[in-house]
């Protein structure tokens, strides 16, 4: 099963290796993890994506949970919630491939924030899925690059993950 | 007051009350070497092998209680005490490891003796921490410590860079620690213990099953009074002889491996199996498949939630100090009117001396040899009364001096169950001398295990520590050659120690006591000798035993705990 798994942890140099450094040991799955400061500065907000059994995803929240800096877990999965990617994939966009493409990041809801003669880069923002099925919709031979965040989550309505 | 980073970091083990510093010193560590020579508080003991200054340092705490200390430089300093950290941090005992760093404006440039410490340590301490700026060396240390001996302890390393030892600073060490990321748990669930009370009341089959936890909480009263109150048999990890006394008849022995017949059986069996500071580890149930064909209630007892549910299915969890949570149930049990045991449990009681009477440790001495590394042991006990401090290594003579030196006390066995380092005897042995000097310390040991710390014997001599070294010399890593010979086809692959040096020759080179026993007859007379006649010096007993012998009873790895080979006749 899929898991999408928050933890604020203190904002210190080495937490990150901390946290890859346990998945790696004990041999955990990790699809995605992203990590920035939150409004609070000493604290980071990570979310992981991992997947495994119920057995295997409760040995990960408590060691996760173990690390002296982690503040707080969350199995966010476990709850109605929110995921988002963004997507930055630059393409070449000429002849008339080009107006195909405008009317794709259209369809999409995506961006074109930057454009030249021959390309466009197109920011997209979404759940997985939407990401992947706009790879899919558009010519795989006119993608230049890609690059993906990975995915953020935050809970809905009253579910508050804070110290 | 203003002070140099190496004159904090004497003054905050100084608060914590730091006796003994296990180290050695070199270029990065300078400054705060310079400081130990300006105080006569905290006395420094010079190794002669980094990694006997984990090791030693562990030790001390093992026996003691308190957390340990050691103190190494950077770079290679660093990289022989990870395996002393490693040791620590598996058998969960509280040390703090000092590690000199280059300076600061070095780091990261490849610098001479440079190596990135936190990143090597990281897998193997509780928490680790790099000091750059001598502003924060107190606080991190008041937090090493307290994170080192709180919660599941652990081992946790400061590494210093040389320009913060030698910074200067305002010098104020705190009172008390606070972490919003670090609040171990300490109060057991009040429900969950009621239950669990309610579970163990009506057992028809329970069985208290121990581990390192109530060693590391000091928590070996409670169990026994526990055990006592419920009349329920009593098995105790590797980890935990010595936490409920092995002379009383409601002690099972150890389970696992190399447990007994009847441990492992009413482990088995049990019907309510409650769990204290125990881990389910490979090397005591098996194969978790086969252990959970069985249906039984499992209650789990322990300060580290992870720990619950990683290997079996908990059926009442309990996460909390093991003291205090046997602390409740004796409580709870008070209040409910339950005094004695319950004679319900007749039945059970007698299956288990049937299993008892199969006698699984029973062995023969012959007059005149092989001498039995079995009786080796038993000799010890004899010789000691029971009340020495044995140390042991790795191997065969470890799971012989479990089975055979019985303990009565805790904080009296110390080895390396987890990681299974071999190496530790010896400076497990300087350690538990300087935690407790009134003792008798013996370190077991094997012709190959001594040989991996043997300098440590200068170290002995600089200290002068009475230590009785028994060596259980069979020429072989007995272990390996016991698997190979029972799993590999008796092709002995490099098992056999060829060109062993003469032990106790060597031991009089060291400037200690040496000699060698070859028969029987001679074993009581000179471990006699050892006690009285050099109860003041080291003495070396090279014992030449059995090379053929076994460890029995055996579990093969994987196997369950109902399939046992109880001797050579059951190949």
């Amino acid at each position: 099963m899929r898991h999408l798994i928050s933890v604020l942890i203190e904002n210190e140099s080495g937490a990150l290796s901390r946290v890859a450094g346990l998945f790696s040991a004990r041999g955990y799955n990790i699809e995605s993890l992203t990590v920035a400061p939150t409004e609070d500065p000493s604290l980071s907000r990570m979310t992981i994506i991992t997947t495994g059994s119920d057995d295997v995803i409760e040995q990960i929240t408590k060691q996760l949970n173990k690390l002296i800096e982690t503040v707080k877990v969350v199995d966010l999965s476990e709850a109605p919630h929110l995921e988002r990617e963004l997507m930055l994939l630059k393409v070449r966009a000429t002849g008339k491939d080009r107006e195909e493409m405008k009317r794709m990041a259209d369809i999409f809801r995506a961006r074109i924030v930057d454009v030249t003669d021959t390309t466009y880069v197109i920011e997209l923002t979404g759940n997985q899925g939407k990401l992947d099925a706009f790879i899919q919709a558009i010519d795989p031979a006119l993608i230049l690059e890609t690059v993906r965040s990975g995915v953020c989550g935050i809970g809905r309505g009253e579910r508050v993950l804070r110290v | 007051m203003l002070l140099t980073g190496a004159e904090i970091v004497v003054q905050c083990l100084q608060r914590e009350n730091v006796k003994y510093v296990f180290g050695y010193p070199g270029g990065a560590v300078l400054h705060i070497y310079d400081a130990f020579f300006q105080q006569d508080e905290i006395r420094h003991v010079l190794v002669r092998h980094e990694q006997a200054a984990v090791h030693a340092a562990d030790g001390y705490a093992r026996a003691s209680g308190e957390v340990g200390v050691a103190l190494v430089t950077s770079g290679p300093g660093a990289t022989n005490a990870v395996t002393g950290i490693a040791t620590a941090y598996c058998d969960s005992i509280p040390v703090v490891i000092l590690s000199g760093q280059v300076p600061t404006a070095m780091i990261g440039q490849d610098a001479f003796q440079e190596v990135d410490t936190v990143g090597i340590t990281r897998p193997c301490v509780k928490h680790n921490f790099l000091v750059k700026d001598v502003a924060e060396l107190a606080d991190t240390l008041k937090k090493a410590f307290h994170i080192a001996r709180t919660g599941r302890p652990g081992p946790v390393l400061v590494d210093i860079p040389k320009d913060v030892s030698a910074a200067k600073y305002e010098f104020h060490y705190p009172e008390t620690v606070s972490m919003r990321s670090y609040n171990p748990v300490v109060k057991g669930h009040q429900g969950q213990i009621r239950k669990a009370v309610k579970a163990l009341r009506e057992a028809e089959r329970p069985i208290l099953y121990a581990g390192g936890g109530v060693i590391l909480a000091n928590a070996a009263d409670e169990l026994t009074a526990l055990a006592r109150r419920l009349g329920a048999p009593v098995t105790t990890t590797l980890m935990a002889l010595g936490a409920y006394p092995a002379s009383d008849p409601q002690f099972l022995g150890m389970p696992g491996m190399h447990g007994t017949y009847e441990a492992n059986l009413a482990l088995h069996h049990a019907d309510v199996v409650l769990s204290v500071g125990a881990r389910f580890d490979d090397r005591v149930i098996g194969s978790p498949e086969h252990f959970a064909s069985e249906p039984r209630t499992i209650i789990h007892i322990d300060i580290d939630p992870s720990s619950i549910g990683k290997r079996v299915k908990a059926d009442l969890p309990i996460v909390g100090d093991v003291r205090h949570v046997l602390a409740d149930f004796l409580r709870i049990l008070d209040e409910e009117g339950v005094t004695a045991p319950s004679e319900a449990l007749a039945p059970w009681w007698e299956r288990i001396e049937q299993w008892r009477a199969r006698r699984c440790l029973a062995y023969e001495q012959p007059a005149e040899g092989p001498i039995k590394p079995q009786y080796v042991i038993e000799t010890l006990w004899k010789v000691t009364k029971g009340e020495a401090i044995v140390t042991s290594d790795v191997g065969q003579h470890q799971m012989w001096a479990a089975q055979y030196y019985r303990f009565d006390h805790p904080r009296r066995w110390l080895n390396s169950g987890g990681l299974g380092t071999m190496g530790v005897g010896l400076p497990y042995a300087m350690g538990a001398r300087f935690a407790r000097p009134d003792a008798p310390v013996v370190c077991v040991t094997g012709e190959a295990s001594i040989q991996m710390c043997i300098q440590e014997l200068s170290t002995c001599k600089q200290f002068r520590l009475p230590l009785k070294i028994v060596n259980l010399n069979n020429g072989y890593l007995g272990m390996v050659r016991q698997w190979q010979q029972l799993f590999h086809g008796g092709r002995y692959s490099e098992s056999y120690m060829d060109s062993l040096p003469d032990f106790a020759a060597l031991a009089r080179a060291y400037g200690h006591v040496g000699i060698r026993v070859d028969h029987p007859s001679e074993l009581e007379p000179a471990l006699e000798r050892a006690f009285t006649e050099h109860a003041n010096e080291l003495v070396f007993l090279d014992v030449l035993v059995d090379p053929r012998e076994n460890v029995y009873p055996m579990i093969q790895g994987g196997k369950g705990l109902t399939e046992m080979i109880l001797s050579a006749d059951g190949l």
